[in-house]
C-alpha cells in the first residue's frame, strides 16, 4: 500500500468513529406556530429531538394524518447498525496494520456498499412513514403522502420539512470519500509505474 | 349614598379649582400645544412590532379585583392576569381541589381580597425576578407569585392584624416582608366599644421572613404599636438597612368621621424601624408569645397541590420593653407615601393635605437618636424632633402629594392625587424640575426598578384612580387609566394612555431579561407526584371508594381517557383528576362537565387538576375541552352516564373501543 493510501485508511477508520458522537441526519419540521422549530436528529442507535419530549410531540401532530408512531425501539436497524459502523472501523485499522492493497479495496467497497445500502434503507423508513397511513385518520386528503425528503426540503401540508446530513453523516460520507479516493489513487500509483517514460 | 357623591364632588371641584390655577393649569396649556409631529414620535416610542417583545415587565396590582395584571412596556399590552387573592373560575383557581387550600384563612375560605402592592424580590437592594409579593389589604395576608410560572404559590395570612395597607415593602435583600395595621382595633380581639378605642385599639408592625431558597414565608414577629393607622411602608437600604419606615395617620386616635377627627393634627408620624434591633431582642428572648391563629398556604411544585399550615403562636415586641426599637419621626398631614431615595439616605414624607413634601435624612435621624434628643414620648416611643430630622422641603406647586419614585440620576417623581399631576424635583436642592398632568387624579406612580436601589430611569407610569373620558364609554363603570411618560430627558413626556385590570395601586417592574430568560414552558410530567396522576393513557381508570368515585382522566390532543364512563350513581361524589399528558409549550387543556356548580379547570401540560361534581339527577352527561386545544379540540369530549341512586350499573370505562 502507498503510504498515503494507508494515511487515508486510518483517518477515513477514525473519522467514521464521529458516527457515535453526533447525529447522522435531521428533519425539521417549520410552521408558524412552531418558531422555535421541531428538530429531530437520526443516530446511528437513537432518535432524537432538540427537546427532551421533540419525538412525543411530533407524534402527536402525525397521528392526525394517520402517520405511525416513530417508535426507535421497534426500528431494529437502530440496534444492528451501532455494530456494522463498529466492524467497519475496526477493519479500517486492521487493513492499516495489515498494509495489504487487497484487503483496502474490500474495506473500500464494503464501507462504500454499505453505506449506500443505509441511506436506501433509510429511504425506505422514510417511504413507509409517509405512504404506509392509517385508512381512518382524521385528516385525509386525497392523493397526498407525507415522505420527507432524503435531502433538501419539501411542503407536507402545513409543514415544511428540511432534511440534510448532520456531522455523524457527514463524517460518514468523508471516510467513503477518503477510501473511494484512496482505491483510485492506489490504482493511479500502480498504473503510473508501469507507464514507461521518455528516458526508456 | 347621596352624601358620599355631594362629597365626592365637593372633593373634585376642589381639586379642578386648584389645579386652574394652581401648577396644573401651566401643563394643560402646555399638553394642548403638542402637536401632531410630537403625536407620532410618541407613536414610535410605544411601538413595538408584531413578534417584538417589550422591554420591560409591569406588574399592576388588580386592587378590588384582588389579583395581579402583567403588562409589558412600553406598548401598554397586558399579557395575563394571574389569580392572587380571588377565585378565578376561568383557570379554577380556588375552585379545584389543588387551589382550594390557597385562599383559606383563620376566618375560613374567602373569595375575594383587596390586592395593593406588588414588590419584587430583591438581592442587594437590587430586583432580581424571582418573586412577586403582594398584600391582602381586607382579610390582611401576603402572598408569594414565582416568576418562572407566574403563578401564586404561597399565601400567608397576617394575625393580629387589619387593614394591611402598609406591605410588603420588603427590604433590601428580601429577608423580611412587612405588614402594618391601617385600621388599629383591639389586639388580641375582643368584643368592646368602639367609643374605647383609645384605651384599647392597637396597630402592630409585622415583620415575615422569606426563606432565600425556596421563598417559603414565616411570621418572624410582631411589634404592637399605639393605635395610629400605618399606612404605607418603605424598607431602608444601603446606610439605612436595617431599619423600615412606615407612615402613620390619625395619631389623633378617632373613630369615627375619621375623614375629620383623623385630619386635626399638625403633625402626624413617620415610625421608624430598627428590625435588625428587634432581632436582638428576639435573640435575648425579650418578646411574649401570643396566641394567634393564622393560615400559610403553599402549593407543592410538583403536586401542584396546595396545603394549609395553621399557626397557633406570633412572637410580640412591646416598643417599652425594647429601646431603640421605634422611633417617630414628625412628618406633616396626614403623610401617606414614605419612600426611600435610592442612596438610603432621604426618606420622603408626603403629607397628602399638604402642598409640600418632608424629607427626612437617615444621617440626621441618626444623630438624633445618639443625641437621644427627643421632644416627647408616646407609650414607650420615643418622637424624635422635627428640625432634628428633617433635610429638606420640597414647594411642590401642586396639592395633594401621595408617592415618590426615583430614576436612580438624582431625581424624584412625586404623583399629586388633587392637583391632578406629577412633579419631577431634584433630590438634594428640593427644587422642582418639571410637572405634567396626569388623567386624571393619579395614585401611585411607578418606574421599573422603583423603590431598589437601581431604578431603570427609561419610563414612568401614572396609575390613575379616575378616567371620565379618556377611553370610549363603556356606561357607568369605566376601567381605570394609566399613562406612560418617557423620563429619559430633562422634561418628562407623554407618550401612552392605557386602561388597566381592576384598581391597581402599585405596579412594579423590571426589565424583561430578568424574568424572561427562566420562564418554565411546562411541567415535567415524570416529577409530577400528584397522588391521582396517571403518567400515560394505560393508567387511566375510574375507581369507586363508596360514594366517592375517583376518574383517573388523561388529556393529550385530541381526546380525554376514558372519555365513555358508566355506572356513576345520583349522590355519588364525583372527583375528575384531570392529567394533562403534553410536554410541550402553550398546550392547556380545559376540563367542563356539564351542571358542576364549581367552574371549569384549565390544566396546564404536564399537571393535574381535580374538579368535583355532584351528579344531580340520573341522565348521560356531557364534558369536554375548553382550551382549544388543536384541530380537533371540538371532538375532545365525551360522556359520563349517571344512573339512579342504587341502581346496579356497572362502573366502567372506556376510550375508543367502538367498531
Amino acid at each position: 500500500m502507498k503510504p498515503l493510501t494507508r494515511a487515508y485508511t486510518l483517518i477515513a477508520a477514525v473519522v467514521l468513529a464521529g458516527i457515535y458522537f453526533q447525529p447522522l441526519w435531521y428533519i425539521a419540521l417549520e410552521a408558524p406556530q412552531y418558531p422555535e422549530g421541531i428538530e429531530m436528529y437520526i443516530w446511528v442507535n437513537k432518535i432524537t429531538g432538540h427537546e427532551e419530549n421533540t419525538l412525543q410531540n411530533i407524534n402527536i401532530l402525525n397521528h392526525y394524518i394517520g402517520m405511525q408512531m416513530i417508535e426507535p425501539d421497534s426500528i431494529p436497524e437502530l440496534k444492528i447498525f451501532p455494530y456494522i459502523g463498529g466492524l467497519l472501523i475496526l477493519l479500517g485499522l486492521l487493513v492499516w496494520w495489515k498494509n495489504e492493497p487487497k484487503w483496502m479495496y474490500v474495506y473500500a467497497s464494503s464501507l462504500l456498499v454499505l453505506s449506500l445500502l443505509g441511506i436506501f434503507d433509510f429511504w425506505l423508513w422514510e417511504y413507509d412513514y409517509g405512504h404506509n397511513l392509517d385508512p381512518h385518520a382524521a385528516i385525509q386528503i386525497e392523493g397526498m403522502v407525507y415522505q420527507p425528503p432524503l435531502l433538501g426540503s419539501k411542503w407536507l401540508l402545513n409543514f415544511k420539512a428540511v432534511s440534510y446530513p448532520h456531522i455523524g453523516g457527514i463524517c460518514l460520507a468523508l471516510s467513503c470519500f477518503l477510501m473511494f479516493w484512496a482505491m483510485i489513487h492506489e490504482k493511479w500509483y500502480v498504473r503510473s509505474s508501469r507507464i514507461p517514460t521518455s528516458n526508456d | 349614598m347621596m352624601k358620599t357623591t355631594i362629597k365626592l364632588m365637593a372633593f373634585l371641584a376642589a381639586g379642578a379649582f386648584l389645579a386652574s390655577c394652581g401648577g396644573g393649569g401651566q401643563n394643560q396649556s402646555q399638553s394642548q400645544s403638542s402637536g401632531a409631529l410630537n403625536n407620532s414620535s410618541a407613536a414610535e416610542a410605544v411601538y413595538v412590532a408584531p413578534g417584538e417583545h417589550d422591554e420591560f415587565y409591569e406588574f399592576f396590582s388588580g386592587g378590588f379585583s384582588g389579583q395581579v395584571s402583567v403588562v409589558g412596556l412600553p406598548s401598554g399590552r397586558m399579557f395575563r392576569r394571574i389569580p392572587v387573592f380571588s377565585v378565578d373560575a376561568e383557570k379554577g383557581y380556588g375552585f379545584d381541589e389543588e387551589t382550594k387550600a390557597m385562599l383559606e384563612t383563620s376566618h375560613g375560605s374567602i373569595p375575594w381580597d383587596d390586592s395593593h402592592h406588588p414588590k419584587l424580590s430583591q438581592t442587594n437592594g437590587e430586583i432580581d425576578g424571582r418573586w412577586l409579593f403582594i398584600n391582602a389589604n381586607n382579610t390582611p395576608r401576603i402572598a408569594r407569585i414565582d416568576l418562572t410560572t407566574f403563578e401564586t404559590v404561597e399565601i400567608i395570612e397576617i394575625p393580629h392584624s387589619a387593614g394591611n395597607h402598609s406591605s410588603p415593602y420588603l427590604t433590601m435583600n428580601t429577608e423580611y416582608l412587612v405588614a402594618g395595621t391601617r385600621f388599629s382595633v383591639p389586639i388580641p380581639q375582643q368584643d368592646v366599644s368602639i367609643e374605647t378605642y383609645k384605651e384599647n385599639f392597637h396597630g402592630t408592625l409585622s415583620f415575615i421572613s422569606v426563606d432565600q431558597e425556596d421563598g417559603d414565608m414565616e411570621m418572624a414577629f410582631q411589634i404592637m404599636v399605639p393605635g395610629f393607622d400605618y399606612d404605607l411602608a418603605a424598607s431602608g437600604k444601603g446606610p439605612s438597612h436595617g431599619w423600615t419606615f412606615f407612615t402613620t395617620y390619625n395619631t389623633e386616635k378617632g373613630s369615627t368621621m375619621k375623614e375629620a377627627t383623623a385630619s386635626q393634627n399638625d403633625k402626624d408620624f413617620i415610625a421608624a424601624v430598627n428590625w435588625k434591633k428587634a432581632e436582638e431582642y428576639l435573640a435575648q428572648g425579650n418578646f411574649k408569645e401570643w396566641d394567634a391563629e393564622y393560615y400559610n398556604n403553599e402549593v407543592d411544585h410538583n403536586s401542584g397541590i396546595a396545603t394549609s399550615k395553621v399557626g397557633d403562636k406570633v412572637k410580640v415586641l412591646f416598643p417599652a420593653d425594647c429601646p431603640g426599637l421605634i422611633y417617630y419621626l414628625p412628618t406633616p398631614k396626614s403623610p401617606h407615601g414614605v419612600d426611600v431615595n435610592p442612596t438610603g439616605e432621604y426618606i420622603v414624607g408626603c403629607g397628602k393635605l399638604s402642598a409640600d413634601l418632608t424629607v427626612h435624612s437617615f444621617s440626621k435621624m441618626e444623630a438624633a437618636i445618639a443625641a437621644e434628643s427627643f421632644e416627647t414620648t408616646i407609650e414607650g416611643i420615643p418622637v424624635l424632633k422635627y428640625d432634628e430630622v428633617v433635610t429638606g422641603v420640597v414647594k411642590s406647586g401642586g396639592l395633594g402629594p401621595l408617592h415618590t419614585e426615583f430614576d436612580g440620576d438624582g431625581n424624584a417623581y412625586t404623583s399629586f392625587f388633587i392637583s391632578s399631576e406629577v412633579v419631577k424635583w431634584n433630590v438634594g436642592t428640593w427644587e422642582v424640575i418639571d410637572r405634567v398632568p396626569s388623567y386624571y387624579s393619579i395614585g401611585h406612580l411607578s418606574i421599573p426598578g422603583g423603590g431598589s436601589m437601581k431604578p431603570w430611569r427609561k419610563y414612568l407610569v401614572s396609575l390613575n384612580k379616575i378616567t371620565k373620558d379618556r377611553y370610549l364609554p363603556t356606561g357607568p363603570e369605566l376601567a381605570h387609566s394609566a399613562q406612560l411618560y418617557d423620563i429619559t430627558g430633562d422634561k418628562m413626556r407623554l407618550l401612552l394612555d392605557f386602561p388597566t385590570d381592576g384598581e391597581p395601586h402599585y405596579a412594579q417592574g423590571c426589565p424583561a431579561d430578568l424574568i424572561k430568560p427562566n420562564t418554565k414552558k411546562f411541567y415535567k410530567l415524570s416529577e409530577n407526584t400528584h397522588p391521582y396522576a396517571v403518567k400515560s393513557e394505560e393508567d387511566a381508570r375510574v375507581e369507586r371508594e363508596g360514594d366517592e368515585v375517583h376518574v383517573y382522566m388523561s388529556s393529550i390532543r385530541s381526546h380525554f381517557a376514558p372519555d365513555n364512563i358508566e355506572g356513576v350513581k345520583v349522590g355519588d361524589k364525583v372527583y375528575w383528576h384531570v392529567t394533562n399528558l403534553e410536554q410541550d409549550w402553550d398546550t392547556p387543556h380545559g376540563f367542563a362537565v356539564l351542571g358542576a356548580q364549581n367552574s371549569e379547570t384549565l390544566i396546564m401540560p404536564g399537571a393535574t387538576r381535580t374538579l368535583y361534581w355532584e351528579p344531580k339527577v340520573p341522565g348521560v352527561f356531557p364534558f369536554y375541552c375548553t382550551d382549544f386545544c388543536s384541530a380537533l379540540h371540538q371532538e375532545m369530549q365525551g360522556y359520563v352516564r349517571v344512573s339512579a341512586a342504587g341502581s346496579d350499573v356497572e362502573l366502567r370505562s372506556w376510550l375508543g373501543e367502538q367498531d
